[in-house]
């Protein structure tokens, strides 16, 4: 269905990405205080991988994700998208009505399944919902489609008619996910989808997001703070601090030797059934404030590895051998993980 | 044991293919005190609606020997001592020959029968349907013969027809006033919430100015503007924009609140993906999810429109005689001297506390019943 080269070619490519709330509005007014939750992000998607965006709450991950999905205007910076006829989206300009052409190639699952839902429509209307806008399809054959997607999900047909109210947090999560993919869109972000569930239900909608990927040739962007997921799931991370991206690597190389002292002391706060064996890092100190940001390397306060470098100039984030990227001065190499 | 499954599986079935609207009343029909008082506001409302045939007197009928009459009992027991069909004594006047002052005995020999759709004088219902039937009288009627359940006014009015003819006004002006507030409201509020910058300050400041207002101060000035001797309509119609004017503000309130709630709620974000214009996401996704609040709010600013035009009356500001209101009825209570003679003109004031605390908890019952997916 995809051939071996568009598989691998860009969907998304976002540049310097930044959004600062609370920035006064005007050429020459800049806020020094605003608070800068993406500030200055860059990350490309490639077409039928899942890529995941970590790090700690806060860091600006929801509004990168709020960012793409167009929920929210940047301040600056770019996001491109490569829509299903080929042409390259300007999605950072994107203003109104406008955005309907984004949203009919890029969907966006929730985090909460029960707040997601409107409680006064049923799961017919809700999934049927961006078939009738997109004009996609109506009436009877809407409800053919909404039929094929709830089996699709793993949903009985005899959920249609009825309301959110009678289904668990997981079942909801399905109807939003066959929600979401009703216009058949070609990138999924996915905004914590697993963390309001039980292990169990999120292990098996994580199931549910690796076969349809494979039947559906979807691309996914991930946002979680949950590692298990990112290793379960992901083809690629990158770690976010204080709005920034840290490292970004292959899911196995990432997880197998972190360069970043960050990744470093946030993978290993994941427990393991080999405690003694790992030396758990303990970052002194709490996050700096997004409003506040520390000169230099946003992360110098609480790295063990900081420098005057690190003190006085912010790394830029470099392209190292094998694709993999890194924002630091002074970064760990194999040896020392 | 399958039947019982079946069973089971049907509740399932219609609990999950319950809309909001039937989970919002199963939870009202929960509310005892809510559901008693819908019966009653709509009895009340009946009342209002049928004034006429409903009250036993035209309610200006003047009775000169029955003056200030106090309420007439309604026995079941004659005066053998034997079980006889619910009927009044007739009144008999007697004069101090000191004091001056008349006072009534009942005479136990003279028996008025009661009965349902008894006979009376010809009148027109609701100004064109010509009627010689009340719904509650005396069986044969003749001079003398009256019933006057709660008794009569300085000009021998029946107070029981004045209160049920007084319904209609009492109990409309709160039903126009709040339609009327609530256009001002939803528009206002609505604008309020849904644009936000400098529309919802704007808004916000006015309503926080109208709140910060006296209210008697205001309306006595607004009342004056009110140019007297004018058609009884009229005047209603100036009363009702009065009260709308304070009155908008708190729908406005609730409005914007939701307004601002639904906002930020994920499932409008989620239509909005879903491609929704934004006369979509309002009209559809977000009008019904607080409708049932606007319909609860609304009811409970009801009675404070009620209250409102009782106190305007009762100042001599508002409706005057011989337009007959509950205020304007409490207006004839004013006088120490008649309350100690009559305490019964007080009771119209009975008839503003029983329909304002009925309006309140039906309120308060569509409250709970307006989020049926809350906790309970």
């Amino acid at each position: 269905m995809q051939s071996a080269t568009s598989m691998t070619s860009p969907l998304l490519e976002i540049a310097n990405l930044k959004k600062h709330f609370g920035q006064s509005r005007g050429l020459f007014k800049y806020d020094p205080h605003a608070v800068r939750a993406v500030n200055g992000i860059s990350l490309t998607v490639k077409e039928g991988e899942t890529t995941a965006l970590v790090g700690e709450s806060g860091c600006g991950k929801s509004t990168a994700a709020k960012l793409i999905s167009g929920a929210l205007a940047p301040t600056s910076g770019d996001i491109r998208l490569r829509t299903r006829d080929g042409t390259l989206l300007d999605v950072a300009t994107l203003r109104g009505s406008a955005r309907k052409k984004l949203w009919r190639d890029v969907q966006l699952i929730f985090q909460d399944p029960f707040s997601s839902l409107n409680p006064r429509m049923t799961v017919r209307q809700i999934i049927a919902e961006p078939l009738r806008n997109f004009g996609i399809a109506r009436g009877e054959e809407a409800t053919m489609i909404v039929a094929d997607l709830l089996d699709r999900v793993g949903l009985q047909s005899n959920a249609m008619n009825r309301y959110p109210h009678a289904f668990s947090g997981g079942q909801r999560q399905r109807i939003g996910i066959a929600r979401a993919l009703a216009v058949n869109p070609r990138l999924v972000i996915g905004d914590e989808p697993v963390s309001a569930l039980d292990v169990s239900v999120a292990a098996q909608i994580l199931n549910l997001f690796q076969s349809l990927k494979r039947d559906l040739g979807l691309t996914y962007l991930l946002i979680t703070h949950d590692l298990s997921v990112v290793r379960h799931s992901a083809d690629r991370v990158a770690v976010m601090y204080l709005g920034q991206i840290v490292e970004e690597n292959t899911t196995a190389a990432l997880f197998s030797a972190p360069k970043h002292p960050y990744t470093h002391a946030l993978l290993s706060a994941v427990p393991s059934h080999r405690e003694k064996e790992k030396t758990r890092v303990v970052l002194p100190g709490e996050v700096a404030s997004a409003r506040n940001l520390p000169t230099g390397c946003a992360f110098h306060p609480r790295c063990a590895l900081a420098t005057d470098l690190c003190r006085k100039v912010t790394p830029q984030i470099t392209t190292g051998s094998n694709g993999s990227r890194v924002a630091c001065h002074t970064p760990l190499d194999e040896a020392s993980t | 044991m399958t039947d019982i499954s079946q069973h089971e599986s049907d509740l399932l079935k219609s609990y999950a293919e319950a809309s909001g609207f039937r989970l919002g009343w199963a939870k009202f029909r929960k509310h005892k005190l809510a559901v008693v008082s819908l019966y009653i506001v709509g009895f009340l409302y009946i009342l209002a609606i049928f004034a006429e045939f409903m009250s036993p007197y035209h309610h200006s009928d003047i009775n000169r020997r029955h003056v200030l009459a106090p309420p007439q009992v309604v026995h079941f027991v004659d005066h053998g001592g034997g079980v006889s069909w619910p009927y009044v004594r007739e009144l008999k006047s007697e004069r101090d020959p000191i004091t001056r002052r008349l006072s009534y005995v009942e005479d136990v020999e003279t028996k008025h029968t009661l009965r349902l759709f008894a006979p009376s004088e010809p009148y027109e219902m609701w100004g064109f349907i010509p009627l010689e039937t009340r719904f509650l009288g005396i069986s044969e009627p003749k001079r003398g013969a009256t019933m006057f359940l709660l008794g009569t006014d300085t000009l021998g009015r029946d107070v029981l027809s004045r209160i049920i003819r007084g319904a209609r006004i009492s109990l409309s002006i709160g039903l126009v006033g709040v339609a009327l507030s609530f256009v001002i409201g939803i528009v206002l509020g609505g604008m309020s919430g849904y644009y936000g910058g400098w529309v919802d300050t704007a808004v916000q400041r006015t309503i926080d100015f109208l709140q910060s207002l006296p209210t008697i101060p205001l309306w006595m000035g607004l009342a004056a503007a009110v140019p007297p001797g004018q058609d009884p309509i009229v005047t209603y119609l100036m009363i009702t924009v009065i009260l709308s004017i304070i009155g908008w503000t708190g729908i406005a309130r609730v409005v914007r609140g939701r307004f601002l709630a639904l906002r930020e709620e994920d499932f409008v974000l989620a239509a909005r993906i879903s491609g929704a214009s934004e006369i979509r996401i309002i009209l559809r996704h977000m009008v019904p999810s607080f409708a049932s609040h606007i319909i609860a709010s609304l009811t409970l600013s009801i009675p404070e429109m009620i209250l409102a035009e009782t106190a305007l009356s009762f100042l001599g500001l508002g409706l005057q005689s011989p337009a007959v209101s509950w205020g304007v009825l409490l207006k004839d209570a004013q006088s120490l001297q008649v309350i100690s003679q009559a305490p019964w003109l007080l009771i119209p004031g009975l008839a503003v506390v029983i329909t304002v605390l009925a309006f309140n908890f039906l309120g308060d019952g569509l409250r709970d019943a307006s989020d049926p997916y809350g906790k309970t």
